[in-house]
């Protein structure tokens, strides 16, 4: 110990050695192995992997229609979900931040949290039920939406929005209530204090908010399945070359795709402050 | 601002919905697994606890949620100690890479489950594989570790920026050795932290299922994998539901816990 305590680099070095074989050897490996992957091939006639260097797979993922449409509809899903996500959230998070008084406010908080806990394929499975010909809903309201790219965008918003909820209430919370009072003072009404003052200031909440949102409905491809109906998001491409296809090296190069827009997003949104609030 | 009455009234009434629209899946189900129906007919004509008694004895559930608590608890172990290493590291010392190293540990939760998951797949197949380690619960563990390490770190990261390191020194001023410290003062300083993050990894490897489909070895079913290969199976669905219920109602303690622990903020850091 003494040994250890007169050498910081040595118990820097005893500190880091197991995480950092853990992280960078095991999984930086693994995705730098699968990085480079996406520039192989697979031999149609044996399916044995074929390791020289090739933009084969790209070339088709740029070309053939149907991994555009694909990708499009991913995009326009992950996007449907932020933004339903961003409405239903505004307002809950407001009212818990500012109307609700701080007793009822804590179990609020709870009340939204909570429901993050209980199993993602717990949920998705509740709305499979939910939206089933002949089940609950269509019994109360008489027609069901049923399964399809609706549904899928619905149960995604559902799934995602404490994630959304949670960075705008804490960036409510942190807004002090003089500067709405400064604002009415001034002479705003309501309306007006909304959309110059609090709006701004929750920009970056909303980001990091959609972070989430936006990140786990691009990668999911177990909600699809579940309440999609036939849709294919980029997902289950991925999926379907790892499993029926067996052609890992083309999986890999779909799979850049979602990992592409995500960097891009997380760059475009890195200005605002977004990820100083995650 | 000074919102006015019916202001408050419509912010209210979209505070009922919104959480009624959290809450009434989840109490479906929980009704649900008393439906004597099989397809769930709604609403319930007769209700039952038969389906309760199935889940019970269905061997496949049983041995799924064995599965899942094994992984789970050795993916928090190996969490709870890679974390800890690395927050102390990051927080305590300076050195090249610090920021890159923080980042590396987001990375694995921050990705799209399905690249972590195929990455850890093609690699253990090409490296493992070649020692003649197939995959298997083991490989279950490995992939759950890596995402989980990141709760464990973000807690204890927390806890140390927060307790500094005054206790510390004065506890090696009175002569305590480096192990007296740590076993007297560190470790009671970062204990509420480390069980907190160890609850938050549990419930992540738990409820895991993207990165699990992927490492999981042929045989190996935990119980998210359970019921998403017994969902669209007509016959099995009250059992499944069951299990669902189970999952929901266990899904509070939790938040008790840290309710007890820490107040609601620790509830707040899940990712």
């Amino acid at each position: 110990m003494s040994f250890l305590h007169r050498h910081p680099r040595l118990r820097l070095a005893a500190l880091l050695s197991a995480p950092l074989l853990w992280l960078v050897v095991a999984y930086l490996g693994a995705l730098a192995v699968l990085l480079v992957s996406a520039f192989w091939t697979v031999n149609g006639f044996t399916g044995e992997m074929v390791r020289t260097f090739s933009l084969a797979n790209f070339r088709t993922i740029l070309t053939e229609q149907v991994y555009r449409n694909v990708t499009l509809r991913s995009l326009g899903v992950a996007a449907s979900v932020t933004v339903i996500c961003v409405l239903l959230a505004v307002p809950m998070a407001f009212f818990m931040a500012k109307v609700a008084r701080p007793r009822s406010r804590h179990w609020l908080v709870i009340a939204i949290l909570t429901p993050l806990w209980a199993s993602y394929l717990v949920k998705a499975y509740a709305w499979r039920v939910l939206l089933a010909n002949g089940g609950p809903i269509e019994s109360v309201f008489g027609a069901t939406p049923g399964y399809g790219l609706f549904a899928t965008i619905l149960v995604l918003s559902y799934l995602w929005l404490p994630y959304m909820i949670l960075p705008i209430y804490a960036g409510l919370e942190r807004l002090p209530d003089s500067l709405l009072e400064a604002s009415g003072d001034l002479g705003a009404r309501a309306g007006r204090t909304f959309r110059s003052v609090v709006l701004p200031m929750l920009i970056p909440s909303v980001f990091a908010g959609s972070i989430f949102t936006f990140s786990l409905s691009l990668g999911d491809y177990i909600t699809v399945q579940i309440v999609g109906g036939k849709s294919q998001l980029i997902g289950n491409l991925v999926y379907a070359n790892i499993g029926a296809a067996n052609n890992l090296p083309f999986a890999a190069a779909i799979a850049t795709v979602p990992v592409l827009i995500m960097v891009i997003y997380l760059v475009a949104v890195r200005r605002s402050g977004a990820l100083e609030e995650l | 601002m000074t919102l006015s009455g019916s202001a408050r009234w419509a912010l209210r009434l979209f505070m009922a919905v919104g959480l009624t629209f959290i809450y009434v899946p989840l109490l479906l189900v929980l009704v649900n697994s008393f439906n004597g129906d099989r397809t769930f007919a709604w609403p319930p004509r007769d209700l039952t606890t038969r389906w309760w008694s199935a889940a019970w004895e269905n061997e496949g559930a049983r041995q799924a949620l064995l599965t899942s608590v094994q992984a789970g608890l050795a993916a928090t172990a190996i969490a709870l100690v890679l974390g800890t290493l690395v927050a102390f590291a990051v927080q305590r010392f300076a050195f090249f890479g610090r920021d890159t190293l923080s980042l590396l540990i987001v990375l694995p939760i921050a990705l799209p489950g399905i690249v972590t998951g195929i990455a850890l797949d093609s690699a253990w197949r090409s490296v493992m594989g070649d020692l003649g380690i197939g995959k298997g619960l083991f490989s279950v563990v490995v992939g759950h570790a890596t995402f989980c390490v990141v709760t464990v770190y973000n807690n204890v990261l927390a806890r140390l920026r927060r307790t500094g390191t005054n206790l510390e020194d004065a506890s090696a001023d009175l002569g305590a050795s480096g192990f007296q410290t740590f076993r007297y003062v560190t470790f009671p300083l970062i204990r509420s932290a480390l069980l907190a993050g160890g609850l938050l990894a549990f419930a992540l490897s738990f409820d895991e299922i993207i990165v699990t489909t992927f490492t999981a070895g042929p045989g190996v079913t935990t119980l998210p994998i359970w019921i998403f290969n017994n969902l669209f199976r007509p016959n099995q669905a009250p059992v499944v539901n069951v299990v669902a219920a189970v999952l929901i109602v266990l899904s509070v303690v939790p938040v008790w816990l840290a309710q007890r622990l820490a107040g609601p903020e620790a509830g707040a850091s899940r990712t």
